[in-house]
């Protein structure tokens, strides 16, 4: 049997922000939930099945916390099972959601993100439960300045990325960071974090959740709503430590794309897909990850920065929500990649819309940049390139 | 019953001994399952399609220790993988579910998981609501402790009950290699006992354990070439029950009623069933909730009373029913995995012999 046909049906944002005190975790996750459903048209009666992701648990110190939230949820007398793969997560979950419809045995689902950052430390968590830890912004940082020694980079890539992302969160009124007045020079001129990561080349710390109904295509037709197809989805892990490791192209990030590209017969990433939502919580990783998942060559990512190529207007728009740098509910933030691509090919993106945009992808990366999770929906369920 | 687009079988299983504390790491654990499975089955491990592990981090006491995991699956080169933060049994239904799209052909699934070095009771209660019950320390020992205490109070059972089950939990263990606990208990010895969480007494809780298994499962034609005793699945479904203890009946499974209306339970005999009866007192309530009668052997392994390895646990239990088909001790049965405390997430797997 063939994957039975799977679309987002209903898209569902609760907003980002540095503490959502006015929200349990239950409330949070509900506000998303309840939002999604209405987009959809739908009930929660309509739910066959729910998946639900978020980073680690200690991050809001509540263990196994889908037996907590299940009411919240609707999920009682349900099947829900929970996702955890790192900071891929919420690309991840997605993916997972879309394997109980591909499967034919769930008709429509729920799937959720979160997380509720300012319930706990972020940055103890991930550095694995140490105080004191260098963070993922300590991890990540050699690893930007191994790329810029490679690729010749020059050092305002980062600070532009970091510019584009944030004008375009002011289209985006879920996005927690709004900065009408950042420019290149407050970039510039905010503190150092980790060299060559200023302040405000990072992410923020983020209360959030997100949340979609996926459905076959039956349930897609008699939906009215318009779909966003997944025609195709894929991840990749690799080990995060070893000798020989190409940390700054990782070889499960290029595999997964090119799982992700072979399924639907895309050779040419930078012509056939329209936009993307790349999973970027530091600057630099926009024009790594368009290397490191090949929609540029090698070398040429920051080029396409610099040319303003991903920029909304531009020839390969990136991160048309804000991204990651805009807002960072850890669990969620793969999630929201996903749902953002799909805002896209829906024609549901208001003010950042990429006008005409038939193919997108969602993506997140997790752990030591070595977990890989990408989606691709398409406006059409059968699309030719 | 939920009509499926593919036939899928358990090709072969691992697991490591019950053990009141392995002095290793929880890959070094798991590698040994792995690697069972792969010899088993005579495939490169490059060439499963996909791999699915069940572990827990507050166990581990750090976040992000599955990612240490995935040492022993061998993530190089890269490999297509994914992680529910459950027992090994709901990536055994993630698993399932995957196959069913019918576009790979076999799926390595693990669960681990080591309580030893923790304190279970003081973990297990920030399962609970956050704001209500975690703070008070609702565990899990005295949620089971509810739930005993409402059987005895609706009439459904007596502490001699709990007790029956126990001793013969313990006297089936005798014949499991992998079991913790084992023995010949009379049930007045037992009651004998004093409580630990009234009505309970120590064995009527698990012992503390850490523990791996994994298995691969395949479609059909390939599970036809990788073994020539395939132990078919024939339907997987979990379902859940609200948080909150005061809104549940805690002496049903409602549950697990729709889960074994969801897999055809009784569309055949139900000869064996492995279930995860964490406290005694849950294994009158699921038997009741099974619509199991004197045909049905419970537990031969012993269960999860002589051995609990929380994360594996479940998928121990798949396969040991997976083992009793294969050696001819039954045709067809159930295994049973919970999450949660006092029964509230229930997982049934419907397994059948081949032929």
């Amino acid at each position: 049997m063939a994957p039975r046909p799977c679309a987002v049906l209903g898209i569902g944002q609760t907003k980002y922000k540095r503490r959502r005190d006015d929200v349990t975790l239950d409330g949070l996750v509900r506000e998303a939930t309840l939002r999604a459903l209405e987009d959809a048209g739908a009930t929660f009666d309509d739910i066959d099945a729910i998946v639900i992701g978020k980073a680690p648990d200690a991050l809001e110190g509540v263990m196994m916390p889908l037996l907590s939230l299940c009411d919240a949820l609707g999920a009682i007398g349900k099947p829900i099972h929970r996702v955890h793969t790192a900071g891929s997560v919420g690309a991840s979950t997605s993916i997972s959601a879309v394997n109980l419809v591909e499967s034919g045995m769930y008709d429509t689902v729920l799937t959720v993100a979160y997380e509720k950052q300012s319930e706990g430390n972020a940055t103890w968590a991930l550095s694995g439960g140490k105080s004191g830890g260098q963070g993922a912004g300590g991890t990540f940082a050699p690893w930007i300045r191994n790329y810029i020694a490679r690729s010749k980079a020059p050092e305002h890539i980062g600070w532009m990325v970091a510019v584009k992302d944030r004008l375009n969160a002011l289209k985006n009124e879920y996005a927690h960071l709004h900065l009408p007045d950042i420019s290149i020079e407050k970039v510039r001129e905010s503190p150092m974090l980790w060299d060559p990561l200023h302040f405000l080349e990072s992410c923020p710390s983020s209360d959030g959740a997100a949340a979609m109904v996926l459905g076959n295509d039956d349930i897609a037709r008699k939906s009215g709503r318009p779909p966003a197809w997944v025609i195709s989805h894929a991840k990749r892990t690799e080990f995060g430590q070893f000798p020989g490791r190409d940390t700054v192209r990782p070889q499960a990030g290029v595999e997964c794309s090119e799982a992700l590209y072979r399924k639907v017969g895309i050779t040419n990433p930078r012509e056939q897909i329209d936009c993307a939502e790349l999973y970027v919580p530091f600057s630099w990783y926009e024009p790594m990850w368009l290397e490191g998942h090949l929609i540029a060559e090698e070398g040429e990512g920051w080029k396409m920065t610099d040319a303003g190529d991903t920029e909304l207007g531009g020839s390969f728009p990136v991160n048309m929500s804000g991204g990651v740098l805009s807002s960072n509910p850890i669990g969620a933030s793969g999630m929201i990649r996903c749902l953002e691509a799909a805002n896209q090919v829906r024609g549901t993106a208001g003010e950042y819309q990429v006008p005409g945009a038939k193919i997108s992808i969602g993506h997140a990366y997790g752990g030591a940049a070595q977990y890989y999770a990408m989606w691709m929906v398409s406006s059409e369920l059968n699309p030719v390139f | 019953m939920v009509s499926l687009a593919e036939d899928v079988a358990i090709v072969a299983f691992a697991q490591t001994a019950s053990h009141a504390h392995f002095n290793d790491s929880e890959p070094a654990m798991i590698m040994p399952c792995v690697n069972s499975v792969i010899e088993q089955v005579g495939m490169d491990r490059h060439d499963i399609d996909f791999t699915i592990a069940g572990s827990c981090d507050y166990l581990s006491g750090m976040p992000f220790a599955f990612v240490m995991n995935i040492d022993a699956v061998g993530a190089w080169p890269p490999v297509y993988e994914s992680h529910v933060e459950m027992d090994g049994a709901w990536a055994l239904f993630e698993g399932f579910v995957r196959l069913q799209s019918g576009d790979i052909d076999t799926v390595l699934v693990s669960g681990s998981g080591k309580c030893s070095p923790g304190s279970y009771r003081e973990g297990f209660s920030l399962q609970t609501d956050p704001y209500v019950h975690a703070p008070i320390g609702l565990d899990p020992r005295t949620q089971a402790g509810f739930q005993a205490q409402a059987l005895i109070a609706a009439g459904k059972a007596t502490e001699r009950d709990f007790a029956e089950v126990v001793a013969r939990s313990h006297a089936n263990a005798k014949a499991n290699p992998y079991a913790q606990l084992s023995g010949d208990r009379s049930v007045d010895d037992l009651l004998a006992e004093p409580y630990v969480q009234q009505p309970l007494r120590r064995l009527d809780c698990p012992p503390t354990s850490d523990g791996a298994a994994a298995m691969v499962i395949a479609r059909a034609d390939k599970a036809r070439e990788l073994s020539d005793n395939p132990v078919w699945i024939r339907a997987v479904d979990h379902r859940i029950e609200s948080h909150h203890p005061t809104l549940r009946d805690l002496t049903d499974s409602p549950s697990v009623r729709i889960a074994a209306e969801r897999v055809g339970l009784h569309d055949g005999p139900v000869d064996i069933a492995e279930l995860t009866v964490t406290y005694s007192p849950e294994e009158i309530i699921l038997r009741d909730a099974l619509g199991l009668n004197g045909d049905t052997a419970v537990n031969p392994s012993g269960g999860p009373l002589t051995g609990s390895p929380f994360m594996a646990v479940g998928l121990t239990r798949v396969i040991e029913l997976a083992r009793a088909i294969a050696n001819g001790d039954g045709r067809r049965g159930v295994a049973h995995a919970s999450s949660g405390p006092a029964l509230q997430q229930n997982l049934l797997c419907v397994l059948e012999g081949d032929g």
